[in-house]
């Protein structure tokens, strides 16, 4: 086998666990591989897996981005107020949208302008923005948009089949796909978390790179807040605590480096499926809650050793 | 005690570094050991010190063969070495360093007040008794820090001191000093060998001096029996026009103009101007500035004074991407930290600099790519089974073919080399040469700095040497010599 051939496999190392997972649930409970559970555990995966995908981005420079479930908190409540405001649903996600983007690039500029490490310059961004979700909202729920379209993004199916929050997921993950695999801005990425002394030198606005990075990480949390709130049909301030470990899981279960400049985002929607389906299954098999804890982390553990042994 | 090395070899991959050496420091002397850059002395002395095993050959402490395996094997013999980037944890303290690795202690708990008396001791040897024990070692002078490295090296008994380039980083007092104690320690038997590149002090301390180049042993000289001319001669002479591909040189019009550049402090008063087809050489010692020169015209230091016009147009570079749109390319010297990304395929690599060329609208044409990637692949004559591979895996001289193709997918008007064949082995530099002057006969106009005397001279039309930021001479390379050059380069020091 040649070193490539090696390295492709242990790229597929997370599919091939992933696979086995669910060949092993469907065993052992028949109603696993059921077409509407199959799109139940998708549609729980969705919300962690947009947010995985920007955090693959942040992730692959080398950085990370603890803020981003305090941004999809803000995000929510921004959008709730909109709409209790009286304005639609098409306008009150593009200002979440929009104001994730915001608070993402402020993240981006700390980094790059500031020289911040993305670890401190995220972790204080995440306690600020989980204040202002707070202030904003006067610290209690807003619910009840009465607004279809809204209810349709968390609730809603396409063509009577698979639900809105799927698709959009897998949308977010084709255009990931082709942004990292086939722009210029995908090669930066990669050449700035790989060494970003030489892609200086070689004329790369690390900058800008980073900036734009966090920038999508923001966003991307605004709008898998978007999901959560109409799933809910109540945007709380208090929601997304703790989402940026999930999404850190998912995106190192699907074989990024946490030092950067290597990882894909197939591997991170591998990732997310992984989570979603230990969950699934686990609970399918009524396994307590407690334990569901032993064995998530426990499967963490086991796939970042078989994968440092691949490197040794 | 005398430690002879004996037909020592040593190869990285398919490069010999060291080709059956003989080298002896005896109890009582400094032995200086010279060569040229890449000669293998830091190499020889790794070996000596057990950082390094040695391919062949062996070494012998007073006639009896000995197997050195590690630093703590060669430390238990009386061997320990004291690097030119000194080997202290900057936010311990003093004493905790000298004891590191084998603190006096009680069932784990160190023996403070032991340590504390120990090291004032060891410390007074060296004549640095005044050292406060308890402070961290970051807020030493590297001078001092260097006395702690000594005292270190005491402790444990040693019998010979290796000091690669200890007075780099050196004031003239600090380096008086230094001198002082190695005479004592001289006058108490201990044996010390002297890596320099700096004649002026090998005259003033040393008694022996040994010469390597290009990994062979030269020869052993005593000091008040040599003088500075065959000392270089020995360093550099030798008959290499051959390794060189000629070259007829047709100079174009001014093309990279550079008037009175300096940098914050580094450099100053930096004046040439380079033709279309003309390489102009850059040579000096080690922190004579040359790198800083071409880091400055790139726009990675700022520069605070000066001009710099290419093709008679102003430049105002503030960054290596302002450099690049200008028209400038850079190979630099640290090719695995500043020239690629490793983990990347040699496509990626190639095509960083000039990837917008094969995109449009910020999608890249992968089928244009990859043609271009093979073209310059050919032309370089990179040898890689295909361009997915990570530039990681290819050897040295490949790397390198790799950082010069990312500047030629688009001819730079000027291009600036930083040690362009630098762990390379002869084939391959050979080849870099060959591309060296295909550019120049394109109408590149070329800015090299080498530490590689013969290369400088072989390849430039034109030499520059630097000497303490300051341009010390512009000679012309068909007349040159190279003991020219390393007057030049170090005439100065030699009388400071």
């Amino acid at each position: 086998m040649t070193a490539q051939q090696q390295a492709t496999l242990k790229k597929l190392g997370p599919l091939l666990a992933l696979v086995a997972v669910c060949i092993g649930l469907a065993l052992m409970s028949p109603n696993f591989l059921s077409v509407s559970n199959s799109f139940d555990v998708m549609r729980q995966v969705s919300i962690n897996a947009v947010i995985a995908f920007g955090m693959t981005l942040s992730i692959l420079l080398g950085g990370i981005d603890l803020s981003v479930g305090s941004i999809l908190a803000v995000s929510s409540v921004l959008a709730a107020m909109t709409m209790k405001g009286g304005h639609g649903a098409g306008l009150a996600a593009l200002i979440a949208i929009l104001a994730g983007a915001g608070m993402g690039s402020l993240n981006g500029v700390v980094i790059a302008k500031g020289n911040v490490a993305p670890f401190i310059a995220t972790l204080g961004m995440m306690t600020l923005l989980r204040g202002a979700a707070l202030v904003l909202s006067n610290g209690s729920p807003i619910s009840g948009f009465s607004s279809d379209l809204f209810a349709m993004l968390g609730g809603g199916y396409v063509a009577h089949l698979i639900p809105v929050p799927v698709v959009l997921m897998l949308a977010m993950f084709a255009l990931f796909w082709f942004v990292l695999k086939r722009t210029v801005f995908g090669r930066h990425v990669y050449a700035t978390g790989g060494n970003a002394e030489a892609a200086r030198l070689s004329g790369v606005n690390t900058d800008r790179v980073q900036i734009l990075v966090y920038t999508i990480s923001g966003a991307m949390a605004a709008l898998a807040g978007m999901i959560l709130t109409s799933r809910l049909d109540s945007a709380q301030p208090t929601a997304g605590a703790g989402y940026e470990l999930d999404a850190i899981t998912a995106v190192v279960l699907g074989g990024t480096s946490l030092a950067g400049g290597r990882g894909w985002i197939f591997g991170t929607l591998v990732g997310a499926l992984l989570i979603g389906v230990l969950n699934n299954g686990l609970n399918l098999m009524g396994v307590s809650s407690f334990y569901q804890q032993v064995v998530k982390g426990s499967v963490i553990l086991l796939a970042v050793l078989l994968d440092r042994g691949g490197k040794a | 005690m005398k430690v002879t090395m004996k037909g020592v070899s040593k190869s990285f991959g398919p490069v010999r570094v060291l080709d059956g050496v003989d080298f002896s420091v005896a109890g009582g002397e400094i032995h200086a050991l010279m060569g040229e850059n890449g000669a293998g002395k830091s190499t020889l002395m790794k070996i000596l010190c057990g950082a390094y095993q040695a391919d062949g050959g062996g070494i012998l402490i007073d006639g009896e063969a000995v197997a050195i395996r590690s630093t703590r094997e060669a430390e238990a013999l009386g061997i320990a070495i004291i690097h030119q980037e000194l080997n202290m944890i900057p936010q311990l303290s003093v004493m905790d360093n000298l004891f590191l690795g084998r603190e006096p202690n009680r069932c784990g708990v160190m023996e403070r007040g032991r340590m504390r008396g120990e090291s004032a001791s060891w410390l007074g040897k060296v004549g640095a008794g005044q050292i406060d024990v308890n402070r961290a070692a970051e807020t030493l002078s590297i001078g001092l820090q260097q006395l702690v490295e000594i005292a270190k090296a005491l402790s444990l008994n040693a019998r010979v001191l290796i000091m690669d380039e200890p007075t780099a980083s050196l004031t003239d007092r600090e380096i008086g000093r230094l001198f002082e104690i190695m005479k004592d320690l001289k006058s108490r038997g201990v044996g010390i060998v002297y890596v320099s590149h700096r004649m002026e002090e090998i005259f003033r301390i040393c008694d022996k001096v040994s010469v390597l180049r290009d990994g062979h042993f030269v020869g052993e000289r005593v000091v008040a029996q040599t003088g500075f001319d065959e000392l270089v001669k020995m360093m550099v002479g030798r008959e290499l026009k051959e390794r060189f591909p000629k070259r007829e040189a047709s100079l174009g019009p001014v093309r990279l103009k550079v008037e009175d550049l300096a940098d914050q402090g580094h450099i100053a008063g930096i004046h040439f101007e380079v033709r279309g087809g003309e390489v102009l050489g850059i040579a000096g010692l080690i922190g004579a500035g040359r790198s800083r020169v071409l880091n400055t015209l790139f726009g990675i230091n700022r520069r605070t004074s000066g001009e710099v016009l290419l093709d008679g147009r102003r430049l105002s570079i503030k960054s290596p991407a302002d450099a690049i749109a200008a028209g400038l390319g850079f190979v630099t010297e640290d090719r695995k930290s500043q020239g690629l990304v490793l983990g990347l395929s040699l496509r990626e690599n190639v095509t960083l600099v000039h990837l917008g060329k094969y995109a449009r609208l910020g999608i890249v044409n992968r089928k244009e790519e990859s043609a271009a990637v093979k073209e310059l692949m050919d032309e370089l004559q990179i040898r890689a089974r295909d361009a997915e591979l990570e530039v990681k895996a290819l050897s040295g001289g490949n790397q390198q073919k790799v950082v010069f193709a990312k500047w030629l997918a688009e001819p730079p008007k000027a291009l600036l080399l930083d040690e362009p064949t630098r762990g390379v082995d002869v084939g391959g530099k050979a080849e870099i040469y060959h591309t060296i002057n295909r550019l120049a006969a394109a109408g590149t106009a070329i800015v090299m700095v080498s530490s590689e005397l013969p290369e400088v001279l072989a390849m430039s039309d034109r030499i520059l040497v630097m000497r303490e930021g300051r341009q010390a001479a512009i000679l012309d390379a068909r007349t040159a010599t190279q003991e020219q050059v390393m007057t030049a380069a170090s005439e100065g020091l030699r009388a400071a």
